[in-house]
Parts: C-alpha cells; structure tokens; sequence
C-alpha cells in the first residue's frame, strides 16, 4: 500500500461562529450515538475572549508511536484511526497528546478522537468549519520525548 | 529529529532471522498430565486463586483466596510468602523436593492505565542464600497468568525431564508437556515457543503469549534469573525481563522446567474489573503527563532507561569499580548513557507491560555477536539497564559493546547480569593479588579488563565446564571465599572483606562507604544485598537529611516497607521516583515524593474498591516484611550475625582505596571519630584505617540496633510476637517459633545491643526488653 501523501484536517473560522455547538452534538452523534457534545465530542469549541477556539485532533500522528499493541494507525485517507477491539485503554496517547486532543470520555476505557468525518462541517449552520487537504510530511513533525540534547 | 511513524509491518531489526520446524517440535510434546478449569471473571483486582502444581507428584490443584489471605497479605509477593509457609519446611534448600517457585501477580497487576503495572514477583528458597529469595519482573507474564485466572502460579516437586508448563487461558486448560527438542537458552526458546502456541500465525496472536524460562547458565550455576517475555509487534521479537536476584532461574531448571507459557485470549483496560474505571484512567492519566512534560529534562528514562544512572553515580563517585574499591574512573565516560544511546533503537515505545510510559526498557537491535555459540549472529540486545553497566565498571570493562555482549549472554544463558558482574570483579580482585592466578582458574587470565576472559567463563559455566574454578566460580562469592580461605590462598580477612556478598547473595551495583544509611539499607534487609529495599545515598551522604540514628533508622523503616508495597501489588517501583511532580521539592517530605503516595492509595482504591489511606498502605507492607524476616528465624536465619556485611562497603580494606579519598578519611576521622589533627599526623596509613575499621563497624552495629528497635524486633534482629500481634499476625506456630527464638537468644546472651555505646551516647531504648512493655 502506498503511503497516503495528505490528509483532510479541520480547519476553522471563529469570525463565522456563533457558539451554538452543532458541530460537537453531530460528532457525540459519531462516537457515541448521543447528541450531548461536550465530552463527548472529539471537536471541541471553546470560548476565547469574545471570540471562539477549536480545539481537534490535526492528524499530525505524533500518537502513533506511543501504541503499544499497535491500535493506532494512519489509514489510506491520512487519518489516524483508534481500532477499539485492538486498544487496551492505557491513555498513553491521552496522556502524550501535546496539543490535548486525544480524548477519553467516562463511557468507555477506550479513547476517541477526530476522524476528519465532516459531520461537524455538515452540521455547522454558518460555514465556521471547513476540511482542507494538508501535506502529512508537512505536519509530521516528529518529538521523541526525550531526545537527549537534540 | 528521529524518522517516526513507521507502521508496525514495516519495521526492521536487522536481525538473523530463524526458521523453526514447529511442527516437528510440537509432535515431540508428550502430554505428563493435564487440569481443565472453568475460567472465571476478575474481581476488583483478584482472580480469587491460585494454581499449585507438583510436578513430583503430577498433581494440579486450584487454591481459593481468602479474604483473610487478602487482609492479612494484601497480594503479590504478600501471597508468595503465605504460600511458601503453608509448604515448606524450616529445613527446605533449594533443590529440595518440596521447594517452590512462586509467581505472583498482585491486584493491580495488568492495569493498563498507570505505568508500570506489569510486574510478577517471583519466590523461592535461594540457592545463594538457603532463605527466601523475592525477585521482581516485568515481561507480560503475570497479567496473563491473572487474565488466565489465577493470581500466582505454585510449582512444587521436580519433574523427570524437561518440561513445558502451559497455562492456556483460551481453552481454560493446563498441561505440563515434556519439551525434548526445544532450544534452552532463553533469546531462542521463548521465540520458539511464542510461535509455537500462538493461536494464529500472526503478531496479535503472539503478542498474547508470553514465556518464562532460564538458559544453560541457570542450569549450572547459582545465579539463575529467569526471563519473561513480551513480544514486540514492531520488532518482531518476544524481548525479555530478568527475576534476576538470587537463583531463581537456577531452581527452575533444578525443577525440570524448560519453560512455563501464559496466553490468553483477550484483554482490554478494564479487565481487571476495577471498581472505579474513571478514576483509574484518571490518575494514569496525569502521570502519563507528567512523564511526557518532565521526564526529558528529570531522569531521561524514556530515552535511555536506568543507564542514565551511569554518569551520575561516577559524578558522585558512587559508580563501583573494580569490585568496588573506587567510585570512579577517568575512562567511566566510555559507558556513559550518551554512548548506549548511539545503539538503541529510537521512537518504538518500550515499555515492558503497555501503557507503561516511563518505558525504560531499551533495546540495541541488530547486535552482531562476537563471542560464543552465537557469533556473528544479529540479536536484540535488551538492556543495558545501569545494573549492567554497573558491572561493566566493576570488571573495568569499558567498552559499551563488551557490555552489551555481557548483557546478551547473561540474559540468554539465564545469569543474573548482577550476581554475574559482582562475583567476576571479585575474582578479578583475588586475581590481581596474586591469591587466583591464571592455573587456580582453569587457565582463565581473569584480570581487571579482560573481556574476553570474563566471557570464556560465562561460557564455560553454560557449557556446564567441569573445571574446578568454573564450578565453584558459578556458584558464587560466598562460596569461592570459603574455597580460597579453605585453600590457604590468602588472608582471609582480606578475602572476607572485598567479596562483596552479604547471606550469601551478591551485592548490586551502588558504592556504599560513605553512607552508613545505605549499608543498613543492603546489610539490614530480608533477602540480601539488594537496592530495592532502600536507596539513601543521596538523603543520607549527599543531602544529610537523616543525620542521626534514630533519622536513619526511620527510613530504613519507612522505604523498605514503601518500596516492598510495590511488590504487593504487582507494580513497578520506577513511576515513582524516577519522575517527580514539579513542585515536589516543595513538599514536607520530597524524598517520599508525597503526590504520587497519594495516587497509588487513589489507585489501590479505583481497581480494589477498598479504602485505605497512605497509612494503611504502609501497614500492608509491614505485614508482609515481618512475615519474611518471620520465616527467616523459622529457617535460623534472620539474626543480626545475618545481617553482616563485608567491610569493602564500609570503608576502605587496602591502603590504596584509603589514598584515593585520603582527605575525606583524615577529615573524617577527625571530624566523626574524634581524632585530633595532630594525632593523624603522626599516624601510618595502616594505623588510621585501623581507626576508621574499628569506628565504622561499630557504627554499622549501632544503625542496626536503631533499625531492628523502630521496626519492633529484639536487638538481635527477631521480630518479636508482640510487633506480630499489633500487625494482626496471630497464626499460633509462627508466634510460638518468634518466642522460642527470643527465649533462645535470650540464653545465649544474644538480645543485647550491638553498638559499644559510650557514657554520653544513648542506645535507642534504655529497657533492653522494650516490647514486653507493648
């Protein structure tokens, strides 16, 4: 199988939102057959000032590594997917996410995160989301913790 | 930057890869006897048995776990103890028929969420030390054996020929099969064996196996360790684990066994059915954060494991080197942890039970052997943990590629890489004084430094050579002094003094001279020299945060008991201490690091659903710890002539080791042992390390009369029934041997303090028979 050489991220434009968390009620519709958002979304909107932030996984893979049986992989799309029957709920990659967004709700031992479905954007009733295609090797950056004095 | 992100499939090693004939293998199996069993769920923690096995007697039983058993000895090693009493006999040796090997998992073992949860603690009469010998692993075993159904494994008897123990959690059943055409030695067996009884021909399958065993090494010698297995997804390899302390390795092939396999067919992260999930993740997960923020710029564990030890116990010249003598070496550089970091493999997570973050088990894939059966051929290497290197410094050997071959062979052949280390150097030593030579080592030229001759013996004592130097050399330091003295080779005080072995078991890898609290924490412990009792270098000699007795006496109270709780549970100390919150400095009692005290109590609490608090958790330790040293009178050990150490790790034994910290010493004896300035002028070197002998044994007797009074035993080192009592110890036997013990003390005149105390020093209680009072 051939590498995938991009993959679809969120992106987003807080000058279009208006707070109303659609986009997080239609991914708890995702993960967990509710609508109740929150913490049991993978998208996560925050309030910033006066404005809004999001906070969602952007596919960077820095999880990858730190699987230890191997239940976190990048698919053909670019997308890292978490394979619930192989995870054994450890939260290493909870714990090791540097920007926060691997996300573990009380539900279930195991994980979740964005999965760049675009139910979010489809639900978002001003156009506040989008999915653009962005090259992996370009966000791949890859930190081992630790390096040493690299 | 360091590529990452290889999918698991297109990882490589580089090794020499192997083709078995498993089929050929597997017909050779000859089923001796078999138990089917009905699986059953984990219960906060517990499977709520255990499985005894006599080999012997061709028996497998099913045991229930009280919860009697659960209050009195919480789990893990706890459980260990509690079997071996119900089984053993007070004059039980190693090779007995009735000797055990114990492994045990603990309620918390096979959590996912907070690291280091992976541990077994294994059990056994040890042929080093004729007491019993606790050893602790990590490797996939103990979750499986629990998942499997069983909270610790119990092999009695010995079996015929070789055999395979199997305990197949999928299909429920257990066989012991005799095992004729698999390899022995562990790199290869365990890789044979994981294929063998994988369910599938693939890596998942595998990575639900996990395999036991001890090569040649542990066959012939005293230092057997037995390794566990976890296999790799990405390396492809089932790595390994070392129980290395004490021999157990070398009772499991005494026991016939070529191997015990685990497998199961599932589990996930709440297998363990803890009461409180949530809070279980929670508490992993803040200390999976914590390592990810802290740990680069703390102890670096996750880069280059314990080896980052190396570097700063030559700093604080504490590195052993040449069987102990120094704390340093201007060549110590050469095995810094920056040089093994050349040669691991980076960015595979290394943990040896997942989700286990501190992942200090590293690894040097594609390692060309140079020396023995396997030469030339690619292996991974794991390790070196700073142990390993530790010995390399002690055999002044300086090459991190020596060590690396030493640490594949000793991991391999089963050679515990500490006892192994210890015991060479200290022949090493006897070697460069002329009382060993190179015709009373069966032609071995076994000088400082000589790599290839510490590897011949290695070799040779897995080859089962029948060299009357290589059979008595394997058995280790305490053996070959008597063999020497015997031999009237040397002075037996000198030889006495420099082999660095105390019970019978080698020390580890730590250069106590200078810190009288840690040689309470090697000299005064359950099963020997051993750092995982204590480890007070730094708060006693660097910091002086335990200045007096009493202060010394308390930690040597309080860590033992903490760090055995680790054992109860089936955890790894590492998480511990080897990150540390960043306020932690801070807090009342930074050597306790207090945050994390509180998180195991949360965690005991999430997966039992009891509720202790950090008291209560020291309680189950001294249950526990009494119990041991409890067993050790029952066995006529456990005295304080068994709590004797050899004075290299007191001061200094020849006069070159007095030159090399001569101004510490002068000062010393002037400052400690009150000495006037003018007096040391005058005084021969030989005069003054008289001095320093004299004052530091003295010293060291007055730490354990301190010691043996806060933790409630007699000044001769018993634990007395009343201390029994107040732990909620009343099994009648066990209180009626501690009385007989005392009484007999008491006529040989024996419970008295050891320390000469002067007119203006108090000995630690003015009554001598303080615990009749409790």
């Amino acid at each position: 199988m051939d590498k995938p050489k991009t993959v679809k991220v969120l992106k987003f434009h807080p000058n279009r939102c208006d707070g109303c968390l659609a986009c997080e009620k239609a991914c708890s519709k995702v993960h967990f057959k509710s609508d109740e958002g929150g913490e049991k979304s993978a998208i996560r909107i925050l309030k910033d000032g006066n404005s809004y932030k999001m906070s969602v996984c952007d596919q960077r893979g820095l999880c990858l590594d730190m699987c230890p049986v191997g239940a976190l992989r990048r698919n053909k799309n670019g997308v890292i997917l978490l394979d619930k029957k192989t995870c054994i709920g450890c939260q290493a990659c909870v714990g090791f996410c540097p920007v926060g967004v691997m996300r573990k709700s009380e539900v279930r031992i195991e994980p979740f995160k964005c999965i760049s479905c675009g139910a979010c954007v489809r639900a978002c009733p001003n156009d506040a989301l989008e999915l653009v295609e962005v090259n992996i090797d370009e966000i791949k950056e890859v930190v081992y913790h630790k390096l040493g004095a690299d | 930057m360091v590529e990452g992100q290889i999918p698991i499939e297109q990882y490589e090693t580089g090794n020499t890869k192997h083709k078995w004939d498993l089929k050929k293998l597997k017909t050779a199996h000859r089923v001796i006897f078999e138990h089917d069993y009905k699986k059953g769920e984990i219960e906060k923690g517990f499977a709520n048995r255990t499985l005894y096995i006599n080999l012997s007697k061709k028996e497998i039983k099913e045991k229930k776990v009280t919860n009697d058993m659960k209050k009195k000895f919480t789990g893990g090693r706890g459980f260990g103890l509690k079997l071996l009493w119900d089984s053993i006999k007070p004059s039980t040796r190693w090779d007995s028929d009735e000797n055990e090997l114990i492994i045990t998992t603990g309620p918390l073992c096979g959590s996912t969420q907070y690291p280091g949860s992976g541990k077994s603690l294994c059990l056994t009469i040890s042929p080093a030390t004729d007491i019993i010998c606790d050893s602790n692993v990590g490797g996939f075993f103990g979750p499986y054996l629990k998942f499997a159904g069983f909270d610790a494994l119990e092999i009695q008897g010995k079996a015929k020929h070789d055999v395979v123990i199997v305990i197949d959690g999928e299909k429920g059943k257990i066989s012991i099969e005799t095992a004729p055409l698999e390899e022995t030695n562990s790199h290869l067996v365990n890789e044979q064996l994981t294929h063998l009884y994988a369910s599938e021909d693939n890596d998942r399958s595998r990575q639900k196996v996990s395999v036991v065993s001890a090569g040649k090494g542990a066959e012939n010698s005293y230092w057997g360790c037995m390794n566990f297995s976890f296999y790799d997804i990405r390396r492809k390899v089932p790595r390994m684990k070392q129980a290395g302390r004490g021999g157990l390795g070398t009772v499991l092939r005494n026991k016939k066994i070529k191997a015990i396999v685990a497998k199961v067919e599932k589990f996930d992260g709440v297998s363990n059915n803890p009461a409180d999930p949530v809070k279980l993740a929670e508490v992993g997960t803040k200390l999976h954060r914590e390592i990810r923020d802290l740990d680069r710029y703390q102890c670096n564990m996750r880069a280059v494991g314990t080896a980052h030890l190396v570097e700063i116990m030559d700093e604080y010249d504490l590195l052993p080197t040449e069987n102990y003598r120094f704390g340093n070496f201007p060549k110590a550089s050469k095995i810094y942890s920056t040089e093994f970091y050349k040669y691991f493999t980076k960015v595979i997570p290394d943990g040896c039970w997942h989700g286990c973050t501190m992942a200090c088990a590293k690894t040097v894939d594609g390692f060309t052997v140079m020396t023995g059966p396997y030469k030339g051929q690619k292996v991974t290497v794991d390790g070196p943990e700073y142990e390993t290197c530790g010995c390399g410094a002690n055999m002044s050997l300086w090459d991190p590629l020596w060590i690396l071959e030493f640490n594949f062979y000793c991991d391999t052949y089963g050679l515990d890489t500490i006892s192994t280390g210890t015991a060479i150097a200290f022949y090493m030593e006897m070697y460069e004084y002329g009382i060993l030579n190179k015709k009373r080592c069966d032609g071995l030229e076994l000088c400082f430094g000589n790599a290839i001759s510490a590897l011949e013996l290695i070799h040779r004592i897995a080859k089962g050579d029948k060299g009357e130097f290589v059979q008595i050399a394997s058995k280790g330091i305490r053996r070959v002094k008597d063999w020497i003295i015997n031999k009237g080779w040397g002075d037996p005080q000198l030889i006495e003094d420099c082999g660095m072995e105390s019970k019978g078991l080698e020390y580890s890898e730590y250069v106590t001279k200078e810190s009288l609290a840690m040689q309470g924490g090697y000299g005064l412990t359950l099963k020997g020299p051993q750092h995982d009792e204590a480890w007070l270098i730094f708060m006693d000699m660097v910091n002086n945060a335990i200045p007096t007795f009493a202060d010394k006496a308390e930690a040597l109270h309080y860590f033992p008991m903490w760090r055995t709780w680790f054992g109860l549970n089936g955890l790894c100390k590492l998480p511990w201490n080897d990150v540390e919150p960043e306020n932690n400095a801070e807090t009342d009692e930074p050597a306790k690091v207090p945050e994390h005290v509180q998180n195991y109590v949360e965690y005991q609490n999430a997966v039992t659903g009891w509720n202790v608090d950090k008291e209560e958790l020291i309680l189950q330790s001294e249950r526990c710890y009494n119990w041991q040293r409890a067993m050790n009178v029952w066995m006529g050990r456990g005295r304080r002539k068994d709590d004797w150490i050899p004075y290299r790790s007191m001061g200094p034994v020849t006069e070159m080791e007095y030159h090399s910290r001569k101004d510490r010493y002068d000062k010393f004896l002037i400052d400690k042992a009150g000495l006037s300035k003018k007096e040391i002028e005058f005084m021969t070197i030989k005069e003054k390390m008289q001095h320093l002998y004299d004052y530091r044994q003295d010293q060291y007797q007055k730490l354990a009369d301190a010691v043996y009074h806060r933790r409630g035993w007699t000044p001769n080192g018993v634990p007395t029934p009343q201390k029994m009592k107040k732990l909620g110890l009343d099994d009648p036997m066990m209180l009626k041997i501690l009385q007989q013990a005392i009484d007999k003390d008491e006529k040989a005149g024996l419970n008295v303090w050891g320390g000469k105390y002067k007119k203006n020093e108090k000995p630690p209680s003015i009554q001598l028979k303080y615990w009749e009072k409790w």
